[in-house]
This record gives structure tokens, C-alpha cells and sequence, in this order.
């Protein structure tokens, strides 16, 4: 019997097999992606010396996968974490905020009129693969993502420069594109010309999703580009084993002496928040993003382990469609924003690690309007507007609830409970409706919601970003679900988008958020902190609120 | 027997067209556009059209099926939309990590389900009949996620006998040949590796394996009593023989029919329903990879994953249906 038991496993092996030579056959195209991953093993076994050697290994684990390492061809925060270590930016945020400061360029001068740019280059920097970084590489990159018929754009490949799209006003050809021409002065030094002024073209200048890779490896790997990413940070790529884990390794030459401190560092994916703070509290990782903010206080509390907050950079909100029954009835609005409870959802879900909001911008924004009379918490007033608006027999309405947890909503389904629970105090008959996230983001763009809930995370620590994305009437009907367009308010921004001057920018954006605040087309709920957790051994961590931080600085003590 | 093999095997081609038509529609009829989920809440009107142009969404379904299986003769599984990558070229470490689970999981669970079962049936109603069987009604009842959380505390961050999470130290990882890590590590001749490796298995394993060992043990346990009334058996008693070789000899060639059904779709199970396990352990999986896909509606990555995972179901089914023959060589096809 023991005979035919390994009978059955032989067999089974030998299904194995033949399975594994199917997947081997299957088409041309799997042994050139396997001839791909050749370079990336090798560059493995050539590390594994090196790895012995340093023994300075950290693991960053977090919940999900990259989807590309190509940069500026995804939106994925969990991509451009990774790229944060391997690219570099002309211009680079500081660490714990959205300050400007040198990146791969040392110096810039912007033109009286906002419309030509110069850069000046490091010098003496190389790319990974160590050919040299110059102006025209940026040149070639910034090209690339603009024009879809570039020879590196690799559109018939399903590239889509999305982020390049939204921060620059379109492509190419497109009417409001503001790249209108880059010149290559000399090797080191970089002129672009913009067709209009953009008030936040530094800033977009510095975000991860616009840095630039070496136009050999563009060469080189084409399309596979987003699988073998080269870039001149402080680290290189090594492996990438899908849902799995993404090996970098030392730079060597990298252009900032002494940097990085680390050997290696490995991107871990443990999709399940309990699981990863196992794996933390059990040595196996370093860094684990995503804490439950509900395990903060334990964590901080836990000897051997250290408890980390980002800044706020983002909103939750109810949104109101402004352009249909009931909520077009400014006083209605009033009165529902009087009647959520704002501190009972950020101490309930976040733990206390969030801000109640009065305006949709983060606190530590530019142009951040903290006079801004906020509809406090106030039932009884609510109930009176609520009469005035015509409503006192009360009315039902629906609310519509996120099917999926974000960072600035982690509990929809809850948030969305407080809030019914809120609203029947002063009267008002809530039904929750349900709809998957993709239906659901689109049918708030078609506007078929009276009330939802969602949120805005920022990318380049613009004010811009959120309050023209979610509250400019350009934006009706895509980003701006609210439905609201107030041409005070459009006046404001347009104006503050096309100025320069910093100063006077943020004081347009604090009018618009005076005027907003007022229409209140939507309750601005909570900023959050997202919470992680690193061992006590990890030093010089410093999260970054846009969630990608530069690991350079960072290194491992007993 | 040759020619009932090869007569399953093209019964397979209308299963699996079958399967192809059943997932493109579903995955067609769920709503949700894959540009909207890849691109989140911060994307505009313009983004999304041009992502969806690019993704050939824009194409009626009828198209985007007869182009599906047009590629999918040529042996082209597809592209995955949303990291752009030859599925037929991703695909295969997600098989190799289940299928390594799936070995080691039911290894621990035949073993142990089909000798707690014969222990049982040969001392039944004794105080150890009594103890296997309870631990086999808690083994089907007990949810795998928690199982799962509960071997992580102890073992893991209590213990820290085991890893708790990954197929291997990853601070060091090898570079994979046939990506089933322990062949790997004995191709590299790097055998502590291979200690590492195995050790990385254990907790998975058992999460994995416990429901269907209880099952096995179950079935076992009731086929071998039936067997073990019959007359032949009684025959053999009276001929003198030892109980030991009555059991595993005689007896246990009969009454392993029904388990080896058991064993089979039990592999089956596992193969495409380890998702729970794949998650909490972070094991990089078939079960991951599909489900992953349906949350970003990647259609080509979901219609391909679940065909493979059907594909190798009616292979399962087929050695199955090999072994009885083998075991049995009363059965006639």
C-alpha cells in the first residue's frame, strides 16, 4: 500500500511537470519575458555576497502590491513608494512636508511672467545602469510622457501618463497643455517654456510620479520599462516577485556621499493588518504601514516597537449633489452640517488619530483658512434650519456609502451608521445605498446621488489639488461630485492657479474657502494621521505625508 | 485504458470552452469599469476614456471575446490590465507557490486523516476513536482565518518557532528556477535554505490542511468499518492473519475508493480555494492573484486564472479517476 501511496505522488509530480512544460510552451512571448528576467536574477546571485557582507537589511511591509514601476504611468501609491528609492526628481519635497528643496536640480530661476523655468543640474550624476544624467534625459522623459506618439511613450502598449494629464493640463496638442517647449541649454542646464502660468509648477517639479529615468533603459526595455526601472536614487533595482516582495539594493555611486545607509531594502506584501503586526512584533519585518489605528495605542505602548504618524494630507467629506432635490436648498445644507458630529467619527474611527475638518484643505497647507467659521456641531440649530428650509415635517433622503475602506475613510460603513444616527435626531430619515467602488465612482460622476460619501488624498501639496478638483465648475461631472459651480469661486482659482506669487495665491485660495464654506456644498469631516509601526531598531524613519518617503537616510541599530 | 484517458482529455475542450464563456460573461456582467477602479477616486473624465481606449474597452463584448479566445488558442493567456505583463509569463510562480502549499497541505492531511481514520475504525469506540473523531468535528468546523491567526500568535510571534508570513527569508531571497521553492533550494544545493523553506510551509500547511484531513480522517474511518464487515475480511481473520496486515493490507486497498475521491476534490478545493490562507500568510498564489484581479475588474487576469485553476481541477480529476484503476483493478472504463 506504502507502494501505491508514493504511487500517487509521483503522479502528481509528474502532472507537475508536464503542467510546467505546458506553461513553458505557452507562446514566444513566455520565454522572452523569462530571457527579461534573467538580468534581475543574476543581479540577485550577484548580490547575495553583498547581502551577507551588510548586514543592514530592512523590511518595509505594507498591504498591497506595485502596479508598475514606472512612475508617472500609475496612480498607485504603493508603486511610487518604490520609485521614491530608485528615481530622483529635479526638485525634491522635504522630508516631512511639501517644502520644495533641491532635487537632481540644484538651482531654478522661474521668469518674471511665470513662463519659462531654468534648472540647473547636479553634475557628475549617473543613472544606475551608469550611463549620465543630463538635461537631455529630462528633456526626453518629460517628452515622453507628454506626446503619445513618442517613440518611449509606449502607448500601443497601454501607457497612459494619467498624473501627467491632470498636473499639466492635458498633452500635447491639448489646449490647455502648459509644457509648450523644453530646451536643452547645455548639458547641465534646462529651460522649459509654458504656453500659461502655472502657480504650482514647482510642485509638481518635486512629486515621485514625475522623475527621470535613463533614457538607455528606455531604450533597452521599451515597454518592460515598468518591470526594470533605473533611475539614479539611492537605490537599484534588483527583484520583483509579484505579490510577493520587490528587492533594492545600495546604489553605489550614488551622487549624495555616505548614502544610503542601508544595504538592501525589501518591499513586503502582507495583505492582512493583523498578520503584519505578527510579523513586526515577531522580528520579521522592520516597518509596517497601515496600521489599524485602533492598534496604535498598544503598539505605542509595546516595548521593542515604536509608534509613527504621518501629517494630514487628505479629507474625508459628505458631499452633497447641489444640482438636484433637496440639497440645491442652502439652508438644508446648513442644517445637515450642524447636525453631523464631526468628533464622534475621529474619535470612533481613527482613534483620535484624526482632525476634525472645517474646509477640504489639510492644515498644513498653503493657503490653509483657519478662520473659516466651521458648521460646529449644533442639533438644535440644525433642527431650525431645518425649519427654515422648509422641512419641518423632516424628509428622507439617501445616503450614499463607499463599498471600500480608504485611508481617509478606513470604516465607510460606520461613518455612514454615525451619520444616519445623526440625521434622524434632527429629523431626517436616512437609507443607506450600497454600490460596488467602481459603479459607485461612477455614478456620483453622473451625478445620481442626493448625499455621498467619499474623499481626496493630495500628490504635490498644492492647495489646487484638492479645492479646484473637487470644487471648480471646470470639474463638474468628473471630479467635482458635488455638482457645485460657484464662478466666484472658479474666478478665484483660475486666478490663483495662473499667479506666481505664492502670497497672493494663498490668499484667492482663502477667500474660495470663505465663499465655499458658506454654499457648503459639502461637510468637510475628518483630516486623518495614518498610523505605522517600525521596530524600535530603525532610525532616521521619517514618514512622509504624500506616503512615499526616501529610505536614504534610514538605517538599522541594535 | 490509453484510449479512456485520451477520451477525458478531449472532454476537457468543451469544459474548458465552457468555463471561458461562464467567466467572460460573469466577469462582464459584475458591474464596474477596470479604467475607474485602476484609476481611483482622483481620476477625471478624460483619464478614464483614455485608459479605456488604450485597455480596448471601448470594443463591443463580442469582439473582446473572439479576441480572448482567438489569443487563447494561440496559447496567449493574455495581457493583465492592469500591470500591463504577458499573463502567460506571470502566472507561473502563482501556480508553483499554490501548488507547493497544495502538496504540503494535503501530505499533512492524508497522512495524518487517513491513519487517524484506520487507528479509529480498528479501535473503534475506544477512548482514541473518540478523541480523533472530536478533533475532526472541530477540524470541518473551524474557521481557516482564524486558525490561521491563532498559529501565527503562538507559533510565531509567541513562540517564534516559525515564520508567520512568506515562502521564504526575504532579506535574502534565492533566485527561483522552477519557482517551487524547495526544488529550488535542492537544485541550488543550498540545503539550509531548504530548512528555511520548509519551515516557511508548517503554518500554512496545517491552516490549509486541517478541514480537509478531518474530511479525510472521517471518510476513512467509515469506509474501513464497512470494509472491515465484510466477508473476505472474515475470511482472512480466519485464516490467522495479524490484524495490522488485515488492516493496511487487505482491508485498506477497499475501503481507500471513496478516500481517494475525497483526496481529489479535496486537492481541487485547496488549489482554488486557498485564498483565505494565501492572504493571512501573504502567500503569492493562484487564489491571490485572482482575487486581486476581481478587485481591480482585470478581466484577462481573472478569465485566465480561473480557467487554469479549472484546467488543473479536470486534471486532478482524471489521476483520480487513474488511481482507482490502479488500486482497484476490478474497475473497468
Amino acid at each position: 500500500m506504502r507502494l501505491k501511496y508514493s504511487l500517487f505522488i509521483a503522479l502528481l509530480f509528474a502532472v507537475l511537470l508536464v503542467l510546467a512544460a505546458c506553461t513553458g510552451d505557452g507562446g514566444q512571448k513566455g520565454e522572452d519575458t523569462a530571457e527579461n528576467e534573467d538580468p534581475a536574477a543574476e543581479g540577485d546571485e550577484g548580490t547575495e555576497a553583498e547581502g551577507a557582507e551588510g548586514d543592514q537589511v530592512l523590511i518595509f511591509a505594507r498591504g498591497g502590491d506595485s502596479e508598475s514601476l514606472d512612475p508617472a504611468s500609475t496612480t498607485d501609491g504603493e508603486s511610487s513608494r518604490i520609485t521614491k528609492q530608485i528615481y530622483e526628481s529635479l526638485l525634491e519635497f522635504d522630508k516631512d512636508s511639501f517644502e520644495i528643496m533641491p532635487g537632481l536640480a540644484h538651482d531654478w530661476e522661474v521668469a518674471d511672467d511665470g513662463l519659462s523655468y531654468t534648472f540647473y543640474l547636479e553634475e557628475g550624476v549617473t543613472f544606475h545602469d551608469g550611463t549620465d544624467f543630463n538635461a537631455e534625459a529630462v528633456k526626453i522623459n518629460f517628452e515622453r510622457w507628454a506626446d503619445p506618439e513618442h517613440a518611449y511613450a509606449f502607448a500601443d502598449d497601454g501607457y497612459v501618463y494619467s498624473m501627467y494629464g491632470t498636473m499639466f493640463g492635458g498633452f500635447k496638442g491639448d489646449e490647455n497643455h502648459v509644457i509648450e517647449e523644453i530646451n536643452v541649454v547645455n548639458d547641465h542646464e534646462i529651460e522649459f517654456i509654458l504656453s500659461q502660468p502655472l502657480g504650482f509648477f514647482l510642485q509638481n517639479m518635486a512629486m515621485t510620479y514625475f522623475p527621470i529615468t535613463s533614457p538607455a533603459a528606455l531604450e533597452e526595455y521599451g515597454a518592460a520599462i515598468n518591470e526594470n526601472p533605473v533611475g539614479t536614487g539611492p537605490f537599484k533595482f534588483v527583484s520583483w516577485s509579484k505579490d510577493d516582495s520587490i528587492v533594492l539594493d545600495k546604489f553605489e555611486d550614488y551622487r549624495k556621499d555616505g548614502l544610503p545607509k542601508l544595504d538592501r531594502v525589501v518591499f513586503e506584501v502582507i495583505p492582512d493588518n493583523a498578520a503584519r503586526l505578527i510579523a513586526l512584533r515577531s522580528g520579521e519585518i522592520d516597518i509596517m504601514d497601515g496600521l489599524n489605528p485602533d492598534d496604535a495605542a498598544s503598539v505605542e505602548a509595546e516595548e521593542g516597537l515604536e509608534l509613527y504618524e504621518r501629517e494630514e494630507n487628505n479629507i474625508g467629506y459628505v458631499g452633497f449633489n447641489v444640482q438636484k432635490e433637496p440639497f440645491d436648498n442652502k439652508d438644508l445644507r446648513h442644517a445637515v452640517s450642524h447636525a453631523i458630529d464631526k468628533e464622534a467619527i475621529a474619535n470612533a474611527l481613527y482613534a483620535g488619530y484624526a482632525t476634525p475638518a472645517s474646509v477640504p484643505l489639510p492644515p498644513s497647507y498653503m493657503g490653509y483658512n483657519d478662520e473659516v467659521e466651521s458648521l460646529e456641531y449644533d442639533p438644535e440649530k440644525a433642527s431650525e434650519l431645518l425649519a427654515e428650509a422648509g422641512y419641518e415635517e423632516g424628509l428622507e433622503i439617501e445616503l450614499w456609502t463607499m463599498p471600500v475602506a480608504r485611508p481617509y475613510m478606513p470604516d465607510p460603513e460606520t461613518v455612514s451608521e454615525i451619520i444616519q444616527n445623526n440625521l434622524e435626531q434632527i429629523g431626517i430619515t436616512v437609507t443607506i445605498v450600497r454600490e460596488e467602488w467602481a459603479p459607485y465612482l461612477e455614478k456620483t460622476m453622473n451625478g445620481d446621488h442626493q448625499m455621498y460619501m467619499l474623499g481626496w488624498s493630495g500628490t504635490n501639496g498644492d492647495p489646487d489639488y484638492f479645492l479646484s478638483s473637487l470644487l471648480h465648475g471646470d470639474n463638474v461631472g468628473s471630479s467635482n461630485r458635488e455638482f457645485y459651480a460657484n464662478d466666484e469661486v472658479d474666478g478665484l482659482l483660475n486666478q490663483a492657479k495662473l499667479s506666481i506669487d505664492q502670497d497672493e495665491r494663498a490668499s484667492f485660495y482663502q477667500q474660495a474657502q470663505e465663499i465655499i464654506a458658506d454654499d457648503a456644498p459639502m461637510v468637510p469631516l475628518v483630516h486623518s494621521r495614518p498610523v505605522l509601526a517600525t521596530t524600535n531598531a530603525v532610525e532616521n524613519y521619517v514618514p512622509h505625508p504624500s506616503t512615499s518617503e526616501s529610505l536614504a537616510e534610514v538605517e538599522l541599530v541594535d | 485504458m490509453v484510449s479512456y484517458i485520451i477520451r477525458r482529455l478531449l472532454m476537457m475542450v468543451p469544459v474548458l470552452i465552457g468555463m471561458t464563456l461562464i467567466t467572460f460573461s460573469i466577469v462582464h456582467l459584475i458591474p464596474g469599469n477596470p479604467a475607474q477602479v485602476i484609476l481611483g477616486e482622483t481620476a477625471n473624465q478624460t483619464a478614464i476614456e483614455n485608459l479605456e481606449e488604450s485597455m480596448g474597452l471601448n470594443e463591443p463584448y463580442l469582439n473582446q471575446y473572439g479576441l480572448y479566445v482567438k489569443d487563447l488558442l494561440q496559447g496567449d493567456l493574455g495581457t493583465s490590465l492592469r500591470s500591463n505583463a504577458e499573463i502567460s509569463a506571470e502566472i507561473w510562480p502563482y501556480i508553483a507557490a499554490t501548488f507547493e502549499l497544495t502538496i504540503f497541505a494535503m501530505l499533512f492531511a492524508v497522512f495524518i486523516g487517513v491513519n487517524a481514520g484506520i487507528i479509529s475504525a480498528w479501535k473503534q469506540n475506544s477512548w482514541f476513536d473518540f478523541l480523533a473523531m472530536l478533533f475532526a468535528l472541530i477540524g470541518v468546523s473551524i474557521p481557516v482565518f482564524w486558525l490561521a491567526l491563532m498559529e501565527q500568535w503562538i507559533f510565531a510571534q509567541e513562540l517564534g518557532w516559525f515564520p508567520a508570513y512568506g515562502r521564504q527569508d526575504n532579506r535574502d531571497p534565492m533566485a527561483p528556477i522552477t519557482y517551487f521553492y524547495v526544488l529550488d533550494s535542492l537544485i541550488h544545493l543550498d540545503f539550509s535554505r531548504t530548512g528555511t523553506i520548509l519551515k516557511h510551509l508548517v503554518l500554512p500547511s496545517i491552516a490549509l490542511g486541517t478541514i480537509p484531513m478531518a474530511i479525510i480522517a472521517r471518510m476513512t474511518r467509515s469506509s474501513m468499518l464497512e470494509v472491515m464487515k465484510s466477508d473476505y475480511i472474515r475470511t482472512v481473520r480466519a485464516k490467522g492473519s495479524g490484524q495490522f496486515l488485515i488492516i493496511y493490507k487487505h482491508a485498506l486497498k477497499n475501503a481507500m475508493i471513496p478516500v481517494l475521491t475525497v483526496i481529489g476534490l479535496q486537492a481541487g478545493v485547496l488549489l482554488g480555494g486557498a485564498i483565505l490562507t494565501e492572504t493571512i500568510f501573504s502567500w503569492p498564489g493562484i487564489g491571490r492573484y485572482v482575487f486581486e484581479a476581481i478587485n481591480y475588474r482585470d478581466y484577462p487576469v481573472i478569465q485566465s486564472g480561473i480557467l487554469v485553476v479549472a484546467f488543473i481541477f479536470v486534471i486532478i480529476n482524471l489521476v483520480v479517476d487513474i488511481l482507482y484503476k490502479i488500486i482497484d483493478p476490478r474497475i473497468n472504463y
